[in-house]
């Protein structure tokens, strides 16, 4: 594949997280096809998309998941490719993926887990601080509102639906990431879940933190005010505007753009 | 095959400090050793040594382990690291006792006895004789029992007398020290009607890969009500033979909980039996291994109901790397007349090499009406979802697997119920992962 190169270099957006041209595939069949994003540090943005349209897939992918396989295109976070980086390189770079459904850990506190988390972010044989990791997580669970019982549970073992979201947007507030993508985070929360997981986004967001917002609800954009809205279909983007598309979309569902979209000519 | 396990005349002699009489060899002992000469290795055929590399089996060139000099005693003392709060603590090593922090005088005023093992044959040999090795070995272990009674020579007695509750735990240290040297450790716990109390038994090699005999014995008794919880450290040497038998009889209303850790050994056979001898006993029987390299853990386990109303339920896990082997055997057995019992019998075991081998052969009798009994053993490998989990928290791929096949092993160690016990064992886990 041959890409343009004609835009100079001064205008590459550095503090970004840039998704070019992106094809995924599992298996053989191909998910993400040909997908370009570009989410600039400070910003929202929030992907719309029928079931299958490979939201999900496309979050997996820029983790890093060894069944997602890229077969072109390339994910720059702040200029670098992170492509060719292990999953947990990928996130210790700044990367964090709230799952659309997070994992359960048999036998791993909250808080061991975590601060392992932590720990692999410290300086080599340098550890977190216990009493300093304790308050900040107490803090962080408070705004969050989770009893302190979930420190001592296992990751995410037994939590409900909406205990789980919590507890992928607890983790997003420890580990400080520079860029998120939250996959469904509102499916499974009830209004005032919403309302606390929507407060505790916000709180985090600002200039050091780029979000990549996944769901399907109008709803949470009223929470969330995100700065672009795209929309996906068949594994690419097909619409971007302002938060008034979700609106749109709500009201008009996916079909209307699905008429306006044409196979690209391939170059 | 080499039928002298040890160089037997060799062994017998130097146990001069014999614990059944003053003499320097027992009747008792000399007829243990015979029995031991008598008995047949047990052969690839034997149902009792089914998966078991009998092969590895050959003891011979193995001796008696002499008392170390004083500069490795205190390099022993310091590492005997146990819990900071305990009731009472003896260190051993080669069979050799090196110190022993007596129990509070409000216990022993209490009716406490707490001895080494020699001691309490000697100063309470009805009580001694009443309990020690009075449950035979039935699970194929006959040969190690019958060598462990004619050479033993250290151990703990834990007599807790009626009503009377330990609320910290007591703990014992079997240290092993110096080239194919062998260590029979024997541990005695009875606690009367009510009785309540903890002990940890901690067996370890002063050095990691020194070949080594071990032969233990850990017997529980438990009167009406009363509550015992045993744990037992296993962390050999990474080349010794580790023999362990265990046998728990329950009284009524009763509730025992053992857990072994089996993180040491090349080729380590453990067998534990309990006895749910008085209606409304219970018994938990736990246990979680560590193999790797080319360990091989063999479990041969027996849950018998004699009475009505019992329960029992037993988890143990496994985790395997390497090319490192497991074996468990467990049978359920209800005896007739033995109604309403409860039995539970679950094993796990998690494969993190495609070497690795993991045995299971459970097994039912049952001869009674209205009885629950549940049985299952599983194997497996890291959930590629779960260890993707913790990558994408920017935990190491190492350290992800550790954190997994700990929380695996963690869920069997909750199970005790006492979190400074189980912090401990934790702690013993995560070490062996780091080595
Ligand atoms: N591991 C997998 N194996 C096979 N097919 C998969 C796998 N993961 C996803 N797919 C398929 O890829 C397509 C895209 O799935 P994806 O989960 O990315 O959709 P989504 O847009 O997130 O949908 P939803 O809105 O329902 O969450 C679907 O057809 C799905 O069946
Ligand atoms: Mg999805």
């Amino acid at each position: 594949m041959r890409e343009s190169r004609g835009a100079p270099n001064y205008e590459m957006q550095m503090s970004s997280l840039s998704i070019k041209n992106l094809h995924v595939s599992i298996g053989d069949k191909e998910i993400i096809r040909g997908l370009t994003l570009e989410i600039p540090k400070g910003e929202v943005h929030a992907i719309m998309g029928p079931n299958g349209s490979g939201k999900s897939t496309l979050s997996k992918a820029i983790g890093g998941h060894p069944d997602y396989i890229v077969t072109g295109g390339e994910v720059l976070l702040d200029g670098d490719d992170i492509l060719g980086l292990d999953p947990d390189a990928r996130a210790r770079k700044g990367l964090f993926l709230a799952f659309q459904y997070p994992m359960e850990i048999p036998g791993v506190s909250n808080a061991n887990f975590l601060r392992a988390a932590l720990n692999a972010r410290q300086p080599e044989g340098e550890e977190i601080e216990a009493t300093e990791f304790y308050a900040q997580m107490y803090a962080e669970m408070d705004k969050l509102e989770m009893a302190r019982t979930f420190t001592a549970r296992s990751v995410n073992e037994g939590f409900s639906g909406g205990e789980k979201k919590r507890n992928e947007i607890l983790q997003m507030a420890m580990l400080k990431p520079a860029y998120a993508v939250l996959d469904e985070t509102d499916s499974g929360l009830d209004i005032d879940a919403l309302r606390i997981v929507s407060a505790g986004v916000n709180a985090l967001r600002g200039p050091n933190l780029g979000i990549l917002l996944i769901t399907h609800y109008q709803r949470l954009l009223d929470y969330i005010v995100p700065d672009v809205v795209h929309v996906m279909v068949e594994g690419r983007i097909v619409r971007s505007g302002g938060k008034e598309l979700a609106l749109e979309l709500e009201e008009r569902g996916y079909d209307f753009i699905k008429d306006d979209i044409t196979e690209p000519s391939l170059a | 095959m080499n039928p002298a396990i040890l160089e037997s005349e060799e062994v017998l002699t130097t146990n001069a400090a014999s614990i059944l009489s003053a003499g320097p060899v027992s009747p008792e002992q000399a007829e243990a050793w015979e029995k031991f000469t008598a008995l047949p290795m047990p052969v690839r055929t034997d149902e009792a040594w089914r998966f078991a590399n009998v092969k590895d089996l050959d003891l011979g060139g193995y001796v008696p382990a002499q008392p170390v000099d004083d500069a490795t005693r205190d390099e022993l003392l310091t590492r005997s690291m146990g819990l900071a709060s305990i009731a009472g603590r003896m260190v051993f090593a080669n069979d050799q006792l090196l110190v022993q922090e007596t129990l509070g005088d409000s216990l022993r005023q209490k009716g406490v006895i707490w001895l080494p093992l020699d001691q309490a044959a000697a100063e309470n040999p009805e009580l001694f004789r009443k309990h020690f090795m009075r449950e035979e070995a039935i699970l194929g272990g006959q040969k190690f029992a019958a060598l462990h009674a004619s050479q033993v020579r250290a151990g703990t007695f834990l007599y807790v007398p009626r009503g009377v509750e330990i609320d910290l735990p007591i703990e014992a240290f079997h240290w092993e020290h110096g080239a194919n040297g062998s260590v029979f450790p024997h541990t005695l716990i009875i606690a009367e009607d009510m009785a309540k109390v903890t002990l940890i038994d901690y067996y370890e090699s002063a050095v990691p890969d020194a070949p080594a005999l071990a032969c233990a014995v850990n017997d529980l008794w438990l009167g009406a009500g009363a509550s015992v919880t045993y744990v037992c450290v296993q962390n050999w040497s990474r080349k010794a033979h580790s023999f362990q038998l265990n046998s728990t009889v329950v009284g009524r209303d009763a509730h025992s909980k053992s857990l072994f850790a089996q993180l040491g050994g090349r080729h380590v056979r453990s067998e534990s039996i309990s006895h749910l001898r008085g209606q409304g006993g219970r018994s938990d029987m736990l246990a979680v291994t560590v193999a790797e390299g080319a360990q091989e853990v063999d479990a041969r386990t027996f849950q018998i109901h004699e009475v009505p109303n019992t329960q029992s339920d037993l988890l143990y896990k496994n985790s395997l790397d390497d090319t490192a082997r497991t074996i468990f055997a467990g049978l359920i057995r209800v005896d007739p007349g033995a109604h309403r019992t409860d039995a539970y019998q679950k094993v796990r075991n998690l494969l993190l090499s495609d070497e690795a081998e993991a045995n299971s052969a459970p097994g039912l009798e049952i001869e009674a009406d209205d009885v629950r009994c549940t049985h299952g053993a599983t194997s497996g490998q890291i959930e590629q979802e779960e260890l993707f989990y913790l990558l994408s928290r920017g935990i190491p791929k190492k350290d992800a697997q550790r954190l997994i096949v700990f929380g695996f092993l963690n869920e069997v160690i909750e199970r005790l119920g006492n979190e400074p016990v189980q912090e401990k064992l934790r702690e013993l886990v995560r070490a062996r992962f780091s080595e």
